[in-house]
């Protein structure tokens, strides 16, 4: 089969790969219909993620059809349409059964357990599978989806496939967010980042109640499409003091609860920026922690922050005293998908949840290293290349 | 006293904390290196579960008498510690890298087979990672394939 392999830093071609099997009773085979990139997908493309490998198959965002099950599948048979959760799941060990899915002691069978690196192990997942499992991505025309009672979703007859996709990864990062973070009604939400995962948390806000939620981002395509799409206000933060900004929009007070969805390409904000010697110096993402300090220190008294971004290393410059001085709770989380994918198909069903939007360039799979170009340098507006492997 | 004796003083007893921390933490990480700590996972389930009879998980049987296991209840109601060490000696030093290079370092095949045991026990069945995509082989002494297989203790099969 034909699939996208990571060659190299900055290098991505289609190959032709052997075609997945059957390798657990609880698997089934998927064939791709739909596959989007995502943002955690750039730090891997500059080749100074986690390890990956030449030969590497990514990608983690997909949807499609069963074509194949393992003897021990129930729920699903050949001709389901389904969507995939990005995280792999078990569904019985004790994180999934108290919905602490990404926390899955069982879907990490692969090398490099992430148990030594964290002090705990943390769920496997498609498109890493040097460092997340050993699993294969979803840029490819079949996948091997393990535990396919888990993490395989029915899309419901009523949801555009286009929305359907998002409730892969993108969807449920936002609503983990949204959720983890605490809103409750009357709530006011900053969220940082207009990515397709900031939008999702924006709106996730939203649908949990809050009644002000205020996005950041630096591209006039993606605060328009915001403020248009999920109905947030917004902030260009190159224009504004963002915490100032924050605190006048919200009676002094600051938001209720904080979302950071930016990662590690964090941009600096308002402040002067370093020369570029000294930043050559001190390194790429020597300070990429700019939206989560902007965060802690925006937040209201008691408040909440929560970080979806996906930071590989330790972490200086962090404004640690505030989280005790201003009583703040600070967590963070990878999407915990199962536990939210039914009930956001039923909402994009009922027109509440719509993320077809975000996919700005659809293309075939042999065009994605160029869709992944387009999606690293947002140029020409792109906040999600979709490909179509079967187109 | 003078200001000179103190300052002298006061840089021999730092010199002296130094060395100490120095010489402590070195031969603090060589005691650990030589111990042989229970490796232990918790299974979601009770003991008369994961040892039916008295009997052990499959993964583990397999590693014969070559290692020792320890079974408990979990606190909480968070089900049963797993526990197991070889008994053979660890080994140490240039030794100790090779063998875990070669993946022959006992604590790593003893760690797999308490997460295959858990993982069999839990779902019904060990979880195997995707053949890898493309064969071609990852260039010579590149780090990140090293390190992984270092720390995970587990191999593709
Ligand atoms: N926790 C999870 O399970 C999970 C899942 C998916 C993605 N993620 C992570 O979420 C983050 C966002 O994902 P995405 O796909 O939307 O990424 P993206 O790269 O498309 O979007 C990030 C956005 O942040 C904006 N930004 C940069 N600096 C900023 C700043 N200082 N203030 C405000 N906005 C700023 C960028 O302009 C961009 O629009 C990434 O780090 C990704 O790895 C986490
Ligand atoms: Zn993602
Ligand atoms: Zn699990």
């Amino acid at each position: 089969m034909k699939a996208l392999c990571w060659r190299g830093p900055g290098e991505l071609s289609v190959d032709r790969v052997p075609d997945p099997r059957i390798l657990n009773d609880q698997d089934a085979i998927v064939k791709v219909t739909l596959s989007a990139t995502c943002g955690s997908d750039l730090d891997l493309l500059g080749g100074h993620g986690p390890a990956v490998r030449p030969g590497d198959v990514i990608g983690h965002e997909f949807l499609g059809e069963v074509v194949e099950v393992g003897q021990g599948v129930r729920r699903h048979r050949p001709g389901d349409r389904v969507v995939v959760c990005s995280v792999i799941g078990c569904g019985r060990c004790w994180h999934c059964e108290r919905d602490m899915w990404s926390l899955c002691e069982n879907s990490h069978p692969g090398p490099g357990a992430s148990g030594d690196r964290w002090g705990g192990d943390t769920a496997g997942m498609f498109g890493y599978p040097h460092a997340m499992g050993g699993f294969r991505g979803g840029h490819a025309e079949y996948v091997r989806v393990p535990f396919a009672d888990q993490g395989a979703f029915r899309v419901p007859d009523g949801v555009a496939e286009m929305d359907a996709l998002f409730a892969s990864d993108a969807a449920p990062t936002g609503w983990t967010g949204a959720h983890l973070g605490g809103v409750r009604p009357g709530d006011t939400v900053a969220v940082w980042g207009c990515g397709a995962v900031g939008q999702l948390a924006a709106r996730a806000a939203m649908l949990l109640g809050a009644e002000r939620v205020i996005a950041i981002d630096r591209h006039p395509e993606r605060l328009m499409m915001t403020e248009r799409h999920i109905g947030a206000e917004t902030i260009d933060y190159t224009r504004s003091d963002v915490p100032a900004d924050l605190r006048e929009r919200t009676g002094g007070r600051g938001p209720d609860v904080c979302v950071e969805a930016v990662g590690p390409e964090g941009a600096a904000t308002g402040r002067p920026r370093l020369p570029g010697r000294i930043r050559r110096r001190i390194g790429p993402g020597a300070d990429h922690l700019v939206a989560v300090r902007e965060a802690v220190r925006a937040c209201r008294t008691g408040g909440s922050v929560f970080v979806l971004g996906v930071f590989a290393g330790l972490a200086d410059r962090f404004p640690l005293g505030m989280i005790m001085d201003k009583g703040l709770t600070l967590r963070g989380a990878r999407q915990h998908g199962q536990h939210y994918i039914p009930r956001l198909l039923e909402l994009m069903g009922k027109g509440e949840l719509r993320a077809a939007h975000l996919a700005t360039h659809v293309m075939t799979l042999q065009e994605a290293p160029r869709g992944y170009e387009l999606f690293r340098t947002r140029r020409d507006g792109c906040v999600r290349a979709v490909f179509r492997p079967w187109a | 006293m003078k200001r000179g004796a103190l300052a002298a003083v006061t840089l021999g007893a730092l010199g002296a904390a130094v060395t100490h921390r120095l010489w402590s933490s070195r031969e603090r990480a060589r005691a650990e290196r030589r111990r042989i700590r229970w490796q232990v996972v918790t299974i979601n389930r009770r003991p008369e579960e994961v040892m039916p009879e008295g009997r052990l998980p499959e993964p583990l049987a397999r590693l014969g008498e070559s290692i020792e296991v320890q079974v408990r209840d979990a606190p909480g109601g968070r089900g049963t510690e797993l526990g197991a060490r070889p008994h053979a000696r660890i080994p140490s030093g240039v030794e100790e890298v090779m063998a875990r290079l070669g993946g022959e370092d006992p604590r790593q095949a003893v760690r797999r087979a308490l997460r295959e045991s858990k993982c069999l026990i839990e779902t019904g069945e060990v979880l195997r990672a995707d053949e890898p995509a493309a064969r071609r082989p990852a260039p010579i002494g590149r780090p990140p394939a090293v390190a992984a297989r270092r720390a995970g203790g587990e191999e593709r099969r």
